[in-house]
């Protein structure tokens, strides 16, 4: 197992080079520089000789090939660079923003988790029933409803009209900010993971050593405990983990409704003003998050079923 | 000298009557930050942006302030001024209760720091163009000079000035981005993350892309100021956002796009409580000379006349902008009560197209954004009557940051934008001077020997009353030569709770405001 994770982390690098690879060259490509998004709202007049500078300052008069393997050297160096905007060094841009995401999409998440599980757990229990229906609305519901129509929904209801939770903003980092971008964002994994668990339990449920186990005469709730919830899992962990890195990038809907300041807002800024060293740097987060929490997926599921072996 | 009352002013009126109660110290003033989600940085050196202003306010100063009633700067960090006969030399004498939030007394050296550190040429800062104002800038700029030649400490709190044209100051020195810094602000530690400033409020904390929060400035200069205990200034990008928000009494003030502003109105409660202000923003359609059909001003006129601007103010703008009649907007000080805009005319619009030699009239591209108030909406709802005149448009989308690029480098035949037309006029008509290269803002290339003499001859005069007369006549010559389609000015909306007081019609830009003059009363949510 030691020898497959160091094997998986070390994965990781040429998949990030090439994702680094990837962005350089599309931006290298894509209209527009940083100099002159500065002025692309018109209000503020920009200057042509201060345009010059601002990219000879930033390297961006430099050839692609210069450009890119001063990049590459850089990220050897575990150097993000300086970002244009803020000219402060990436790695505290992105780290400033960094735990706001992490918390969001770990409420997230848990909220899905919490409820979508056992959610489609009862819906398999009971197939056909109207709570096996109605769960089974809500998961589609929850797929196709846009997070940013969902996420002002609710906040007319609980912050406008009930006044139970603040309507906007990160306030003290606490739970009453967090409850309702949390929601808009997990509604969506929620309704997947209640849609993957009804399925890999009533797969399971057909299976003959669960046949086998009813026969010997274990009790269910011991059938569904060992059995059912067990077997399951290793299906319903990885729709987790492929979700979980997911649900960092898909969140900058809701952090933009809720002013909510983390990465995915950040990335779209960034994007818009040509940002490009944070555009990199977030990106190659959220990628190296993403690979990481499968990692750690990976690993639980062998923790759950002792049948699967890594080499 | 009887000054015009602008439109922004007048409309403020009432809520100015309402201001004259007695303000009342404390609470917390919950402002909001609307254009984007997030500050560029703490050092509103390196910014151009709007957005970076309206947090620099609380926590700096600049030499000057903008005046929302006068309507024009006015010294701030500056106690007296005196210009002298050749009328670029300003002696500056700074006022001397200015105190930095760490408690050191304002002085010249500091006023000098800060204009030489913005014209560091490797840092390439945005307020450089400002500061080019000064003789021997542009020297330092270029890693020519150490010292900006034509700024010199006369002693601690006087400053000599020596400009390279006849211009006032300060319509380049109210701008956020020309604050005034402390001169050892190397040896304050985390200076670039817990900024020290001349402003009525000292850095509490800054979360990025959620808020920055600063607590009152004992020592502001301005007696009894500010009147509020602390300010929060909330980035909120989303307007849907800030209307729930706004209307859950979680903010003070909300600035409103075309949808909210209807909704507004509409409802009593909120519709007692908006400010609007013709802002110095001219919405407009950029020709491209180069391209053949463009290059005739029948032509341009013709698209003036061909296009009812009433109509799309009225239904896709909602009215929240006013209709356009030449380059200089309502709070301009040479805006031209007279000029009437181009009439909406289909038949006079074919008349110039034949005359022009185009009676079958052409197709153009039309480069545009997705700007809901200047964007492809509009454009849009412009190409079924410019089809009934015979001229086929074929849109090209692009990105904010694309259009102002291909813009400048003169890559388009037609684009549609918003650009700034103020406060300065002379500062504002430059951009059409034919020395102006099109990529700094002569965008449509005019090239008018008669335009530049009434610009030259404006900016040589010291007569002011002379000097507006004749920019009158410049910005009447733009008119007359449509140098663009004139679609309209922003009309900027605030709205603010019933509980706030203070806040300032300033037309440069409605959500720039001076915090120190903004007080709540007690029925704020958040008075204590």
């Amino acid at each position: 197992m030691l020898s497959y994770i160091i094997r998986r982390l070390l994965q990781t690098i040429p998949i990030l080079l090439a994702v680094a690879l990837l962005i350089f060259v599309m931006f290298s490509v894509i209209p527009g520089t940083f100099a002159s998004s500065m002025g692309d709202d018109g209000r503020g007049l920009l200057d042509a000789e201060v345009i010059e500078r601002m990219n000879r300052e930033f390297g961006l008069d430099d050839p692609v090939h210069i450009r890119f393997a001063k990049y590459v050297w850089q990220l050897v160096q575990f150097d993000l660079g300086h970002s244009f905007r803020s000219r402060q060094p990436v790695s505290q841009v992105i780290y400033e923003r960094m735990w706001p995401s992490l918390q969001l999409s770990f409420a997230a998440m848990l909220f899905a988790i919490v409820v979508g599980v056992p959610l489609g757990f009862v819906a398999a229990m009971k197939p056909g029933s109207i709570i096996d229906m109605g769960s089974m609305v809500l998961a589609v519901s929850g797929l196709s409803l846009p997070k940013f129509w969902l996420g002002l929904l609710l906040m007319y209801l609980f912050a406008l009209h009930l006044g139970w939770l603040p309507s906007f903003g990160y306030g003290d980092g606490g739970l009453r900010h967090l409850i309702l971008p949390a929601v808009a964002l997990g509604v969506s994994p929620l309704a997947l993971l209640a849609r993957t668990t009804r399925a890999a339990v009533l797969d399971i449920m057909n299976a003959d050593f669960v046949r086998t186990a009813r026969s010997k005469g274990m009790s269910e709730a011991r059938v569904i405990r060992w059995h059912l919830t067990r077997n399951a899992m290793v299906i319903v962990l990885t729709t987790v983990g492929l979700q979980f890195g997911s649900v960092i990038g898909q969140a900058v809907v809701v952090e933009k409704l809720f002013a909510w300041p983390g990465l995915g807002s950040l990335l779209v800024d960034s994007v818009s003003l040509r940002d490009i060293p944070v555009v990199q740097g977030c990106i190659l987060a959220i990628v190296l998050f993403f690979l990481v929490v499968n990692l750690l997926v990976d690993v639980l599921c062998a923790i759950i079923d002792p049948r699967i072996k890594y080499t | 000298m009887i000054r015009k009352l602008t439109l922004a002013a007048a409309m403020s009126l009432a809520a100015f009557a309402v201001a004259a109660q007695e303000p009342r110290q404390g609470g917390t003033l919950r402002f909001t930050a609307p254009y984007g989600s997030s500050f560029a940085s703490l050092d509103v050196h390196s910014t151009n942006r709007i957005q970076d202003d309206i947090w620099s306010k609380a926590l700096h100063r600049t030499l000057y302030n903008w005046d929302s009633a006068a309507n024009e700067p006015v010294p701030e960090l500056i106690e007296e001024v005196t210009v002298a006969d050749d009328g670029v030399t300003y002696t500056m004498k700074l006022r001397q209760d200015a105190y930095f939030h760490h408690g050191r007394q304002m002085t010249a050296d500091d006023v000098i720091f800060t204009f030489t550190r913005i014209m560091d040429g490797a840092q390439a800062y945005p307020p450089a163009r400002h500061v080019r104002l000064i003789e021997g800038a542009v020297a330092v700029e270029r890693g020519e000079a150490e010292e900006i030649s034509g700024l010199r400490k006369i002693d601690d709190f006087t400053i000599e000035m020596v400009l390279v044209d006849r211009l006032d100051p300060g319509f380049s020195f109210y701008h956020g981005n020309t604050s005034i810094y402390p001169a050892d602000m190397a040896e304050i530690p985390n200076f670039d993350t817990a900024p020290v400033g001349l402003g009525p409020y000292r850095f509490v904390e800054y979360i990025p892309g959620s808020r920055l929060v600063g607590e009152r400035w004992e020592q502001f200069y301005k007696e009894g100021k500010p009147y509020t205990d602390r300010i929060e200034i909330l980035i909120m990008g989303e307007a849907a956002a800030r209307d729930v928000a706004f209307r859950n009494g979680e903010i003070d003030v909300s600035v409103l796009g075309p949808v909210q502003y209807v909704a507004y109105q509409n409802e009593a409660a909120l519709a007692d409580n908006l400010l609007e202000v013709a802002e110095i923003f001219t919405r407009n359609m950029g020709m491209n000379p180069n391209f053949e059909p463009f290059s005739d001003p029948r032509v341009r006129q013709a698209i003036n006349h061909a296009i009812n601007s009433d109509l799309i103010i009225e239904r896709l703008v909602r009215n929240k902008a006013f209709r356009a009649t030449s380059w200089l907007p309502i709070g301009s000080p040479a805006y031209d009560d007279d000029l009437e805009p181009y009439a909406f005319d289909q038949d006079r619009a074919r008349e110039l197209l034949a005359e022009a030699g185009y009676p079958d009239g052409f197709s153009f591209e039309w480069t545009a954004t997705a700007n809901e108030s200047w964007g492809i909406a509009i454009v849009e709802a412009v190409l079924p009557m410019l089809a009934q005149v015979g001229i086929e448009v074929n849109i090209v989308p692009v990105e904010g940051a694309v259009l102002s690029e291909v813009v400048r480098a003169g890559d388009f035949q037609a684009y549609i934008w918003s650009n700034t037309s103020g406060p300065d006029p002379l500062q504002t008509l430059k951009c059409y001077h034919s020395s102006t290269p099109q990529s700094a803002c002569n965008y449509v290339q005019y090239n008018n020997p008669e335009f530049d003499a009434l610009l030259d001859a404006a900016g040589a005069t010291a007569d002011t009353d002379e000097r507006i007369d004749l920019l009158k006549q410049a910005n009447r010559m733009l008119y007359d030569d449509a140098v663009v389609w004139f679609f309209n000015y922003n009309k900027a909306v605030m709205a603010y709770q019933p509980w706030v007081h203070g806040i300032q019609p300033n037309a440069t830009e409605l959500a720039i405001q001076y915090y120190e003059d903004i007080w709540i009363d007690e029925t704020s949510p958040a008075a204590n």
